[in-house]
């Protein structure tokens, strides 16, 4: 396997949705991640990241959305979309 | 390695508030996101997609995802989807069961389902408890563990679901492991794809109930284990059986090409109203029925 | 349903079990799954025979009667008008599936002939046994229809009823007969497919992001899409919102409680069915149903022979009871009458009625044999 190329990510972390299990930052190859203060992780060493796509897998909660440098959020990908999100309290 | 959480958040409900009910580290949401990749993989529409789902953890899975979601009783997952699969061949018909959910409460509907090859994909996530109702010992329980129902160690011997599975007649028979997520995602996609009864036994953590009172504290002292004791089948069947201890194969273990149930019946369907085939009278019972049938049952009541 | 005599109907010498099948499908019914039991299974054995003969019918045997009534609510949901058949120890296995489909007002029919009970009980005899457990059976508070059928002819459009119910209030509906009744053969003619009212589901109008499956509405009946047709929600047995999520919050746990209760409540006059028998100048009621009502009304006859003003009232729908026609009955009778095969399951609801109005008498039978008309004549003239 070649060697990856390190740093070409941005990584976002929802810290609403994480609920600090530590499993990313456990099995991060690269060790980019971290537990922060609040019990939630955070990147820690961004220019690490390989890339390799495991703590979004194992993110339980999707929280973790990594992206490649400079890359805007695409448009919905699954065969169906056009939802309008219904308000609940 | 792009577009993982994105396309997963594609697929979720925004209707319904995040993050979910599971616990901090519990693998069913890991399961969640192989489904919805492996959905996705597939090219299927939202629509033609049915999740059926049972009680328990497993259970709570169904509500969050945008596809046709039934959330049914204790341990009947299964006939729902049969039902929906027979009146609908066109949709797929996922269920998601616990291990108490298919092991016991439903495994009569788990071993029919098996027998008649109904084209439903079965995903049984299997963390080794009851988690829901506080963690009571499950029917894949491993002897020797503590739960709250046994306090003094498991005496039974757990079930083994794959072999179970296989031996009931499933078309497909797969284990995957929420550590070993690449796997996981071609063994859900495949489960799903192909005709006939596919189950999937997923290994799955919870750390809350069962590794708390099993020597694993966290979540990732549970993802530890199963890293360790997780091994594809390949590597399982080379090891000698004294090595094996713990571990567990993960991967195919039956890949059959038998016809699904409703394939069957649509094809006896169309063979009985084939257009200029003489429309015969069904067959009555006679009239003598009910009296033949009345002399049998008084020798012999149910 | 008129029953004219007219050349164009189709004569048949049917059980009451095949007549039940007939009017299945008459109403529609395209999916059956059952579980072999006497003394239902002449239902299951012809719908095995004719449903795999149409287009779209399917026929299933599943393992055991649970698995029958989770396959029959599957089907519905994905759009089927769906039914199984069963008998007394069959129906305890249904009422846990029954509750989900209550909950989620999954339109279904059952029908429970009943034999002798309880447990495996008398399973060749007949016996009223099931009508208070049809009811209450499944646990948690709950409207339910319950209908039933005395005669051939009335299993046949019974039957279309129930499914009429079924789907016009969203609902599970249970048909009791009772082995008698089932195992009946008697002449009845076909109706003709046109001449029947034969109502169906009703479905969104709305785009599928606006549709909320459990929205209140007039009827409080809310439109109910089938699966894969675009409008996807969630259907679960917890309690839920207007949405179908689960919820504990007070006021929407009242609201679709209360929403469930109140679709069948404000129609009690369309689902109350009897039928009167010389009740216009009667001063002696009888209130029975199934293969009973056929006794009593030889004994209505037998009575007025000997000079006793007796009146009849078959009851077609148990429950809701149908309270306004027993009161009216009770106004004008010194007594009434309710002889069942059972100790007293139906007569409790009179009582319940008409108990301050008039004296009820209770003719109870509860060894496998038929009350013979005899017998209801007796507590008639003998009081």
């Amino acid at each position: 396997m070649t060697k990856k190329a390190k740093g070409q990510t941005e990584i976002t972390i929802y810290p609403d949705w994480c609920k600090g299990c530590g499993i990313c930052v456990e099995f991060c190859p690269a060790k980019v991640l971290a537990l922060g203060r609040d019990g939630k992780a955070r990147v820690a060493r961004l220019d690490e990241c390989i890339n390799c796509g495991f703590c979004e897998r194992h993110c339980p909660d999707f929280a973790i959305v990594v992206r490649g440098k400079g890359r805007k959020r695409r448009a919905p990908a699954c065969a169906e979309n056009g939802e309008t999100p219904v308000d609940k309290e | 390695m792009a577009d993982i959480t994105e396309l997963i958040h594609d697929y979720l409900r925004h209707n319904k508030k995040f993050p979910h009910v599971f616990c901090a580290g519990c693998g069913h949401g890991i399961v969640l996101g192989a489904l919805i990749r492996s959905i996705h993989a597939l090219g299927l529409s939202k629509d033609e997609v049915c999740i059926v789902a049972g009680i328990g953890c497993s259970g709570r899975i169904a509500a969050y995802v945008d596809f046709n979601t039934v959330h049914t009783t204790h341990g009947r997952a299964l006939t729902f989807a049969t039902g929906i699969k027979m009146a609908n061949p066109k949709l797929k018909v996922i269920t998601i069961m616990g291990d108490g959910d298919a092991m016991s409460i439903g495994g009569n509907h788990l071993i029919h389902a098996a027998r008649r090859n109904i084209g439903v994909t079965a995903l049984v996530l299997n963390n080794n408890i009851y988690g829901m109702t506080g963690g009571q010992c499950s029917a894949t329980t491993p002897q020797g563990a503590t739960t709250q129902t046994t306090p003094f160690g498991q005496m039974e011997k757990a079930f083994d679901i794959v072999t179970l599975a296989a031996a009931a007649g499933a078309n497909g028979v797969y284990r995957g492991s929420t550590f070993h997520v690449n796997m996981l995602d071609r063994l859900v996609a495949t489960a799903i794809e192909r005709p006939g009864f596919n189950l999937v036994e997923i290994i799955t953590p919870c750390h809350t109930q069962y590794g708390r009172k099993n020597k694993y504290k966290s979540a990732v002292d549970m993802f530890k284990w199963i890293k360790k004791n997780c091994v594809p089948k390949e590597k399982f069947d080379a090891l000698p059986e004294a090595d094996r201890g713990e571990k567990m194969p993960i991967g195919t273990f039956v890949e059959k090409d038998h016809k699904g149930l409703e394939q069957l019946y649509g094809e006896l369907q169309a063979r009985l109203n084939r257009p200029g085939r003489p429309v015969a009278e069904p067959e009555q019972p006679s009239a003598q029925h009910a009296e033949e049938s009345r002399n049998i049952m008084n020798k012999e009541p149910k | 349903m008129a029953q004219k005599k007219s050349k164009q109907r189709k004569a048949v010498f049917a059980l009451g079990n095949e007549a039940v099948v007939e009017g299945a499908l008459l109403a529609g019914c395209s999916f059956y799954a059952g579980y072999p039991i006497t003394p239902s299974s002449e239902i299951m054995e012809v719908m095995a025979a004719r449903l795999p003969r149409s287009e779209d019918g399917v026929f299933i045997q599943m393992e055991d009667e649970i698995a029958s009534m989770g396959a029959i609510i599957g089907a519905s949901l994905a759009g089927r008008k769906a039914m199984t058949a069963t008998s007394g120890p069959g129906f305890s296995l249904m009422q846990e599936n029954l509750g989900f489909a209550c909950m989620t007002e999954v339109p279904l029919v059952v029908v429970n002939v009943m034999r002798g009970g309880p447990s495996t009980g008398l399973p060749t005899s007949p016996a009223q046994g099931d009508v208070q457990q049809a009811r209450w059976g499944t646990h948690g508070d709950h409207p339910v229809i319950v209908l039933s059928a005395s005669d051939v002819r009335e299993c046949l459009e019974m039957t279309i009823t129930a499914f009429n119910f079924a789907e016009k209030y969203r609902t599970p509906v249970i048909l009791l007969l009772d082995e008698i009744t089932a195992h009946t053969r008697e002449k009845i003619e076909l109706p003709e497919p046109g001449e029947l009212e034969i109502v169906g589901r009703s479905y969104p109008t709305v785009p599928p992001e606006w549709y909320k499956p459990y929205e209140d509405t007039m009827r409080g009946v809310s439109p109910m899409p089938p699966i894969g047709s675009g409008y996807r929600h969630h259907v679960t047995g917890l309690t839920h919102d207007v949405l179908g999520f689960p919820t504990q919050r007070p006021d929407e746990v009242k609201a679709i409680m209360e929403r469930l209760f109140r679709k069948i409540d404000q129609f009690y006059p369309d689902i109350m069915l009897v039928e009167e028998y010389m009740t216009e100048d009667a001063d002696i009621g009888v209130v029975a149903y199934g293969s009973v009502a056929r006794s009593a009304e030889l004994a209505i006859d037998m009575a007025r022979e000997q000079g006793y003003k007796a009146g009849l009232i078959k009851l077609k729908t148990l429950f809701p009871f149908p309270k306004p026609f027993v009161n009216r009955l009770a106004a004008r009778c010194s007594r009434i009458v309710v002889p069942e095969m059972n100790m007293g399951q139906m007569s409790r609801e009179v009582k319940r009625v008409a108990a301050r109005t008039t004296s009820i008498r209770t003719v109870n039978r509860i060894d496998g044999q038929i009350i013979t008309p005899t017998q209801i004549c007796k507590a008639i003239t003998q009081g």
